[in-house]
């Protein structure tokens, strides 16, 4: 398959000197000059889907990186255009496979927005116990992929195990583990099933020797933190100008996180903390995800403990069509700030749906982050930035 | 050649101080042998422990729970195409290999199973040991440049880098080992493996323990660096599958990958031994000195055949817990035959424990002495061999310029810390 | 509301048929909120005051006949774009005069702005008003408009918690200046813009396409590009499907 990295549309200042860039035939030998080119991916067992990144090196050091996406693009938002409202609701799972539910109740959020109706409180509760179950889910997944990039293989199994009993929840709520379609527009479809509660209740108490297990496994290891502790160093002000949310921005010293700063879905009414790192660097990324997992299971124990009695449908027309208009809503994924940009032209197909992806914009920021780093981190790098790509292409 | 092989029997040399080229060719058949099924079993013990800390089961299939999976992989192994790349260098790619596996071996000819279970007692025998396990460095250099490949050539230099790095601290450490075994009436140590084991006895400690903390600093030094000698975790970036550089032997398939495998493995089963050798009394029993009495030598001598006997239960247990399905008709029934192998070997050794209990000179104490030897050798071993599958399972990789700076800015100067004082401290004792 | 306006959409038809819908949806959007039609004031322009404008909403022209609902009940008010006071507001107000209208819908606030003003105005957001954090450059595609394409910029504010968002309008073909001398996060985000739209951002360092292949032609999310439409070429070279779909 041609490679078209050479054709460009549009010269400039890169990081990356395309002139040097011939990944297919090198007719002089790279190796004499100091800079090498290597390609990682797109198929590749460390980068967590298809993603191609072209490294600069110097030696090992890494110069500059450029990164070539869109191996998933499905044109996601194109097709939001030629579906009704309802009809796109599935499709939202896909695009971050691994946190379904948050995708789907970013959505469902928006267009409630952009009908003025609110979901009543019994299905915000059942909405915030099962987006909160989908960011544990989704911060297992990525501790185990990440320390398996970095090479402790056994937390892969031990996180992946423990994903299994929110699976359970999951598919006895709606039928599906990963993408999940749990919520629709207005409310949520589907009551708690008999033994819902003691569920969740079963998991809160299964779980946090679990993450004392993960933690006993790499929080102290002094290999973990060598591999961690000042790889990919990110400051406050780079990771605000680059646009980066979520775990990332918060280890960076960032008290930021939209379920705090603005408020949806009954968060409002659920005491919890937000976790933040000194340095900016892997471990403290690592560090705050721990902790989100841990204080999700509180937010998680607040919801059990009170949901409220009544509908779990708001008043929604059968055929939602929205008065013309447009909306911006966002909300705390577990990857950072998703956005659903909603054009209402006022029929039952959206006019434009624009998801502003967090890992889309947290990856922006690898080029920054890597720069001065050794091959081997880079990997860490990118794991550390929990980006999906279905998420990335959309 | 039937004088040549009585004259041995009975002797307590070695073949190679006897001079007897027939038991010295006897016994580099039985090690050959030996490690090559140590190896296989080594195989199926990393898999299937590696799958149980990562709460799975491992191969459970190929034989009964498993045991049967290193004959299939051998077998897949040499069946598979045997893929050269055209642009390599074919003599050199051919024999890389076969020095890995030659430095790995020969290691063995030193190797103290018991005090006259050795293939030769060398005087130089742990020079011998440390000469000929560096020559590994040269088959992995060869491999990573016969492939004609920048990735195995990037990952064969980071080897070999790596392994040269921890053989200075390696050499170090054992240096201090050496040295305790001066410390005795006549101030003469050895550099004989066999020396070293005895020079033990006659202290009455293992070195380990010898001036607690300094052979115990000694010989962690030493534990750590023959992991990185042998590339594993956590010092296995140079052939990991998640790194660029895919390692030396990317390139190789089939037979040639496997023959690095053995190479590996008996490289890891070779510095395993050294260390036991070195501070954890050879073959020693626990307590030689302290625990005199001939019963507690007969308790002792027990210890093989329950170790037989042990492994015969579990594998009883597993057949009496396998599904009663037909499906599992043959595992049942080879799990059980395997069981019924281990119970006999355990019957054996218990009778010749009994039959030999006595001091004398009789062929059953004589066995029985010998296989004494051989158990608490292996089982020490063994230790080390399941402590390399834990390290795997358990740690992160370090990083490669990590591993570098571990290697000569931390052991390096901790291992030379502690043959000066070492050396202080035997001076002002005596 | 809007659906006294319209026909009630038929179930997704295929590609093709949705224009229909797009043109009505034009007139009433774009004379609510764009400043360049900003002769009627904003709320007697608002078509979707619905007792007041119902008689007169079937007499608007290219419209299909809206079967009138006689005896519906008058539906209360919907939400309506209305006018953004705020001290900001008012000094950009002052500073840009009649290129820039401020109004906030569902309580979301917005800035119409001219194109003219982009870059100046995004960078006393971020300097003086502290939007120091931009969250999404994006665009919407009016094809039945003079100036087709929306340019939307979201940003938010941490130190006043605060999002806004500016859009502009500008023509095909033309092209806008690039904020990524602003918020260096702009620069993927708009060279998504630019291979989605082919809306080309001026002073963009390396703009080219991001999530389709570099050497694709067209740009997918314009409204003239088929929902099953792929640049057969490219997939007929670089694929081997020889049908090119």
């Amino acid at each position: 398959m041609k490679d078209h990295t050479n054709e460009v549309s549009g010269r400039g200042l890169s990081s990356l000197d395309r002139s040097n860039l011939d990944l297919e035939t090198p007719e002089k030998p790279y190796l004499d000059s100091n800079e090498l080119i290597i390609n990682m991916g797109p198929q590749h067992p460390a980068t967590h889907g298809v993603l191609r990144v072209i490294l600069k090196l110097d030696g090992e050091k890494v110069l500059g990186t450029e990164c070539v996406i869109g191996y998933l693009h499905r044109g996601v938002e194109k097709i939001a255009e030629n579906r009704t409202y309802t009809m796109f609701n599935p499709y939202v799972d896909r695009m971050d496979y691994v946190a379904a539910v948050s995708n789907g109740l970013g959505y469902c959020e928006a267009v409630e927005k952009l009908l003025n109706v609110e979901a009543p409180p019994r299905a915000k509760y059942i909405r915030v116990i099962l987006t909160e179950l989908n960011r544990i889910a989704s911060h297992q997944l990525w501790l185990g992929t990440h320390a398996l990039d970095i090479g402790a293989m056994t937390p892969l199994f031990y996180t992946f195990r423990d994903r299994e009993e929110i699976l359970k929840i999951f598919e006895r709520y709606c039928g599906a583990r990963l993408t999940t379609h749990a919520f629709r527009i207005g409310g949520c479809q589907y009551e708690t099933y008999a033994g819902f509660e003691k569920e969740v209740k079963n998991f809160l108490a299964f779980f946090p020797p679990k993450i004392d297990e993960y933690e006993a496994l790499l929080t102290g290891n002094r290999i973990w933190i060598e591999r961690t502790k000042n790889v990919g160093v990110i400051s406050a002000a780079d990771a605000i100008a680059l646009g980066v949310t979520g775990p990332v921005l918060r280890a960076s010293g960032v008290k930021w996180d939209l379920r705090k700063a603005q408020p949806y879905a009954a968060y409002s009414e659920f005491d919890f903390e937000i976790p933040i790192g000194t340095n900016g660097d892997t471990y403290d990324r690592y560090m705050v995800r721990m902790v989100e997992m841990r204080q999700s299971l509180r937010i998680i124990e607040q919801a059990v403990n009170g949901i409220p009695e009544g509908p779990i449908m708001g008043k929604v027309p059968k055929v939602i069509k929205p008065p013309v208009g447009e909306i911006y809503h966002s909300i705390e994924a577990p990857k950072g700030e998703l956005g659903y940009f909603i054009v209402s032209d006022g029929s039952t197909q959206p006019y434009r749906i624009r998801v502003r992806p967090p890992s889309f914009v947290n990856l922006q920021a690898l080029d920054i982050m890597v720069r001065g780093l050794l091959v081997a981190d880079v990997v860490a790098v990118i794991g550390t930035l929990d980006i999906v790509l279905g998420e990335v292409d959309r | 050649m039937l004088n040549q092989f009585t004259s041995y029997l009975g002797s307590n040399l070695t073949p190679g101080t006897a001079n007897n080229q027939l038991w010295a060719l006897i016994y580099v058949l039985i090690i050959f042998a030996g490690v090559s099924v140590a190896v296989m079993a080594m195989n199926w013990l990393e898999r299937k422990a590696l799958a149980h800390f990562q709460i799975r089961l491992g191969p459970m299939r190929v034989g009964p729970h498993g045991l049967l999976q290193p004959f299939a992989d051998a077998l897949k192994l040499m069946l598979k195409e045997d893929i050269i790349p055209a642009e390599a260098d074919q003599f050199v790619f051919w024999v890389a290999p076969l020095i890995g596996l030659l430095a790995s071996f020969t290691v063995y000819t030193v190797i103290p199973f018991g005090p006259s279970q050795a293939v030769s007692d060398m005087n130089i025998g742990i020079l011998f040991m440390l000469g000929v396990s560096s020559l590994g460095v040269l088959g992995i250099v060869v491999a990573g440049w016969a492939s004609n490949s920048h990735y195995p050539l990037i990952g064969a230099l980071r080897s070999s880098a790596q392994m040269v790095s921890y053989e200075v601290a390696m050499g170090l450490a054992v240096v201090s080992a050496i040295l305790m075994t001066s410390f005795n009436e006549t101030g003469t140590g050895t550099l004989s493996m066999i020396g070293i084991v005895q020079s033990q006895q006659q202290q009455g400690i293992w070195f380990i323990f010898k001036f607690f903390p300094l052979g115990l600093i000694a010989f962690a030094i030493f534990a750590i660096a023959m992991v990185a000698e042998t590339n594993r975790a956590p010092f296995d970036m140079a052939e990991a599958e998640s790194e660029l550089t895919a390692g030396y032997h990317t390139e190789y398939s089939g037979l040639r990958w496997s023959l690095f495998m053995l190479a590996e493995y008996a490289a890891m089963i070779a510095v395993s031994a050294i260390a036991v050798t070195l501070w954890l009394g050879g073959w020693m029993r626990p307590f030689p000195n302290l625990l005199h009495a001939p019963a507690w030598d007969f308790l002792f001598s027990l210890f093989p055949g329950l170790t037989f006997l042990g492994l015969a239960a579990i594998a009883l247990i597993g057949t009496a817990r396998m599904p009663s399905h037909s499906f599992f008709r043959i595992q049942r029934i080879g799990l059980a035959v395997f069981a019924a192998l281990l119970g006999i070997i355990a019957l054996l050794l218990l009778v010749i424990a009994v039959a030999g209990r006595s001091a004398d000179a009789s062929l059953a104490a004589r066995f029985n002495e010998g296989i004494g030897y051989v158990y608490w050798f292996v089982l020490k071993v063994a230790v080390f061999m399941y402590l390399f599958i834990w390290y795997r399972a358990t740690w992160p990789r370090y990083r490669f310029d990590q591993l570098m700076k571990i290697g000569w800015k931390v052991m390096l100067p901790i291992s030379l810390g502690v043959l000066m004082v070492t050396a202080i401290v035997g001076v002002l004792v005596k | 509301m809007a659906e006294d306006v319209k026909t009630p959409a038929p179930p997704p038809p295929p590609e093709g048929e949705k224009k229909p819908t797009a043109e009505t949806v034009v007139p009433p959007a774009q004379s609510a909120v764009t400043p360049s039609a900003a002769e009627k004031p904003l709320a007697a322009a608002d078509p979707k005051v619905p007792a007041a404008e119902k008689p007169a909403a079937p007499a608007a022209p290219a419209k299909p006949a809206a079967p009138a609902k006689p005896a519906a009940p008058a539906k209360p008010a919907g939400p309506v774009p209305m006018p953004w006071t705020s001290p900001l507001v008012e000094k950009y107000k002052s500073q840009y005069g009649s290129g820039l209208e401020a109004q906030t819908y569902l309580g979301q606030n917005y800035f119409s702005v001219d194109r003219s003003l982009i870059p100046d105005l995004l960078r006393m957001l971020r300097d003086d008003e502290q939007f120091d954090y931009c969250v999404d450059i994006t665009a919407v595609h009016y094809p039945k408009r003079e100036k087709q394409f929306d340019v939307v910029w979201i940003l938010y504010s941490f130190p006043r918690n605060e999002r806004v968002r500016v859009k502009t309008q500008i023509a095909d073909g033309a092209s806008i200046p690039s904020s990524v001398s602003i918020w260096p996060t702009a620069n993927w985000l708009e060279r998504e813009v630019y291979d989605m739209f082919g809306i080309q951002f001026d002073g963009h360092p390396d703009l080219k396409r991001i999530l389709l292949p570099d050497g694709w032609k067209g740009y997918p999310l314009r409204k003239d590009y088929g929902i099953l439409q792929q640049d057969q070429e490219w997939v007929q070279i670089n694929l081997g499907i020889e049908s090119g779909q």
